[in-house]
């Protein structure tokens, strides 16, 4: 267990030496020093897992400090990692992830001029994601929050040729500011508070943090989390983020980062236990943000925009387990999450990389011919995310919607939500299977469709042209291309590679992209193991964190789990059912279902732009004003002041010694006379 | 004939004192020469001391006298100092008048 220190060093090492020699290095070399780098944290988080499960249950917590940090006064800070069932967790799941993204991004960014950077930023952020679970206190974590935050921007904005990129990065930024605020000030209070800002510590003496307090402690570091892990109301930079490579966007806005808000609110359990109605807030603001998102993920055309909305959806998800203290549920759903969703996001690159970095799916179609690989491990997450067994992710929902059933008072109304989230996401999730991958019509093919970056009319006129494989494809009329009005999300990561050409023929991307896909396609497919709920014995994941989670509250009986796991299988079957009706066999037009409100996220953001552009600029313009006007006009006008005073008082100074001594002289004597007369002599 | 006598009582000494007080005070303000203003500044110290031993001696107290050594000491230290930026200057420049060295106008 003392081998800890090892598991963010690496990555620090590897970044380390990537700032040092990374230009150098010929292409494939910066790729493989990351990916050894963090392939290496992971076989050392093995290690150290193995070790600490060979532990009787009470002993499973290690405390290593590596240095005192900030000793003042009797307030002291250690730089150090706590090492319990949480922590090592979340450690194997990064690292795991992290190396099979990294071996992804070696044939995704193959060419890049940038290779190099790249490597050096993901190194990075691995190593501040690992500072940010295995810190010993929140000031640990809130550095690998800050420095996970930062890689975020850099590697959103990593194209930052593309001013939209480069946007895409501040807004992300400038939104997760938001929540820090939030993660600063809850610290403060749970250091007045409780006197110390170790886990450990605050575990112990939590008892302490009662009523108010706690509540409000809950939800400054939710208000963090709503920024880090994309919920309402700060969900919006999330979408645009997928401006970044995508590798980045499944490794940090799909499997880790955007967990990170998730994790901290289990790690204060002790502390959520006491605070009472924060937790229907946080239980409700994640299921309005899961249906929400769902509901946007719906009409989007960008792929990743799909996966960016279900992510912010399935977040949602988690922050519902989070409110009806299920955290089991939430941090399996994190984990199982992190399988599919990145297989999703890296499926999806192989899909964009196979079609000249086109990532507008209406121009997609019939691509299960061109990418089997792809095709069939996107099919597996697919199937998981969409909540069918014996899939990793019909476990782990399965176990939210049974968290949420379960609450008092509301349970039900929170378990509907769900589930009409549920039918959605396997409604979303099927629209892009059939666009990308079925359809019977390879929509690239039509010039017309390819010509302009918004196609207008309906375009079906040449598909009979084009082969449809499935015959219903044919008939297709694609109607529903013309309802996309999404105007500003169509800013394409990099148009220099846009080369999408009629007769494009998609290719399979290179092994070490589909490697990472295979293993991540196993994982989603076998991740329920972890928890399943049959027996108590089977509880493997929940009895594994039981001693770091206070106060969980029970999932209700066998007979109620079976009812609901039932009702939630037919909810995925008749979403995927609907969406093949529409979107395959055409029965109904897709444009009736993909409205603009849909396709803008519920104006959400354009609302954000719209008053933060308009009153919120006026206001901050009045800001700016006040203080060049004012606060600097009064800070001038001593400096003009002291500057004109001086002016006129300079002459004195003559620098001439007599002048000086004659003044003494005169002051001298003016003030003997003075005082002679006083005394009256 | 008859003998006059005279008393020297001890404010002879402080008219004495302030004469050569006013003497050194006017040569400060009036000598443009820096040799000759420092003495200038010695003779009013000296005066100063004068004053001092006749009060102490008038009043009879030594805390006028012990003053005096003090004066000394000091004025010793400031006559080395004194001296040694006299001494430069005198060799950057070609006189040692006080009114050309008035670099630190304002």
């Amino acid at each position: 267990m003392e081998l800890v220190w090892l598991i963010p060093a690496l990555p620090v090492a590897g970044f380390l030496l990537l700032l040092a020699v990374g230009r150098k290095l010929d292409e494939p070399f910066a790729g493989v020093i990351g990916t050894l780098a963090v392939a290496g944290s992971f076989l050392v988080s093995c290690v150290v897992a193995l070790d600490l499960m060979s532990q009787p249950e009470e002993k499973r917590q290690f405390v290593q400090t590596l240095w005192v940090w900030m000793p003042v006064g009797s307030f002291h800070v250690d730089f150090g990692f706590l090492l319990d069932p949480l922590s090592i967790t979340m450690c194997l799941f990064i690292t795991g992830i992290g190396a099979l993204i990294h071996l992804y991004s070696i044939g995704y960014m193959k060419g890049d001029p940038a290779f190099g950077k790249f490597f050096m930023y993901l190194n990075l952020f691995v190593a501040s994601m690992l500072l940010l679970v295995l810190g010993q206190n929140l000031l640990v974590t809130f550095l690998g929050w800050e420095g996970v935050g930062a890689c975020s921007y850099w590697l959103i904005s990593f194209w930052f040729d593309d001013k939209a990129n480069a946007t895409a990065g501040k807004k992300a930024f400038v939104t997760n500011r938001i929540g820090d605020c939030g993660f600063m000030l809850g610290t403060f209070l749970v250091w007045v508070t409780v006197g110390s800002i170790d886990y450990v510590e605050i575990g112990r003496s939590a008892g302490a943090v009662v009523g108010a307090t706690a509540t409000a402690v809950a939800l400054l570091f939710f208000l963090a989390a709503t920024g880090k892990s994309a919920q309402l109301p700060l969900f919006v930079w999330l979408p645009d983020a997928m401006a970044g490579p995508t590798p980045v966007s499944a490794l940090i806005h799909a499997a880790t980062m955007v967990t990170s808000g998730v994790f901290l609110l289990s790690r204060l359990s002790p502390i959520m236990e006491h605070a009472g109605w924060a937790n229907d807030v946080i239980a409700w603001v994640g299921a309005a943000t899961a249906l929400l998102a769902a509901g946007a993920a719906v009409a989007q055309n960008d792929i990743k925009k799909v996966l960016a909305y279900s992510t912010v959806s399935q977040l949602g998800f988690m922050f519902i387990a989070i409110g009806s203290y299920n955290y089991t549920g939430a941090i399996f759903h994190m984990i199982t999450h992190a399988f599919f969703k990145a297989l999703l996001f890296l499926g999806a690159g192989s899909v964009i990389l196979a079609m000249a970095h086109e990532q507008d799916m209406r121009r997609y179609g019939n691509l299960r011919k061109y990418i089997p690989v792809t095709f069939v491990t996107v099919g597996i997450g697919w199937l998981a995310i969409s909540g069918i067994p014996p899939f990793a992710g019909f476990w782990s929902k399965d176990e939210i919607l049974a968290g949420a059933w379960a609450v008092d008072g509301y349970g039900p109304a929170l378990w509907a939500v769900g589930f009409v989230t549920a039918i959605l996401t396997a409604f979303y999730m099927t629209r892009l299977m059939i666009m990308t991958f079925f359809g019977g019509v390879e929509n690239w093919r039509n010039p017309e469709l390819l010509a302009d970056a918004e196609p207008e009319v309906p375009l079906g006129a040449d598909a009979d042209a084009v082969e449809g494989a499935d015959g219903t494809g044919a008939e297709a009329t694609l109607a529903h291309a013309a309802t996309a009005t999404d105007t500003h999300d169509d800013h394409h990561a990099h148009d220099e590679h846009h080369g999408l050409t009629p007769d494009h023929t998609p290719v399979e991307s290179p092994t070490t992209m589909l490697v990472p896909l295979i293993v991540l396609a196993g994982l989603a497919l076998i991740g329920g193991l972890l928890n399943l709920p049959f027996s108590h014995r089977l509880h493997f994941l929940k009895e594994w964190i039981h001693p770091v989670i206070v106060g969980e509250h029970e999932l209700p009986e066998a007979a109620v789990l079976w009812v609901l796991a039932i009702v939630a299988i037919t909810g995925a079957v008749v979403g995927i059912f609907f969406a093949y009706r529409v979107y395959q066999q055409r029965k109904v037009d897709p444009a009736k279902l993909e409205k603009p409100v849909l396709a803008h996220a519920w104006y959400i953001d354009d609302t954000y732009a719209a008053v933060v552009g308009g009153p919120g600029e006026a206001a901050f313009q009045g800001a700016a004003d006040f203080d060049a006007g004012i606060v600097d006009g009064a800070v001038l006008g001593v400096a003009h002041g002291t500057d004109a005073a001086a002016k006129v008082l300079k002459p004195v100074q003559s620098g001439i010694v007599r002048t000086y001594a004659a003044g003494v002289a005169i002051g001298t004597v003016a003030l003997a006379v003075f005082v002679i007369m006083r005394m009256g002599f | 004939m008859f003998a006059l006598e005279l008393v020297l009582t001890e404010s002879w000494y402080l008219v004495l004192a302030a004469m050569l007080f006013s003497i050194g005070a006017a040569g400060l303000m009036i000598r443009r020469n820096l040799l000759v203003m420092f003495m200038c500044v010695e003779l009013m110290l000296n005066a100063v001391n004068l004053s001092f031993v006749a009060f102490a001696r008038g009043l009879d107290d030594v805390g006028g006298q012990a003053v005096v050594f003090f004066v000394l000491v000091v004025a010793a230290a400031e006559v080395v100092v004194g001296l040694g930026i006299i001494v430069a200057i005198m060799r950057r420049r070609q006189g040692s008048t006080a009114d050309d060295i008035s670099l630190m106008r304002g």
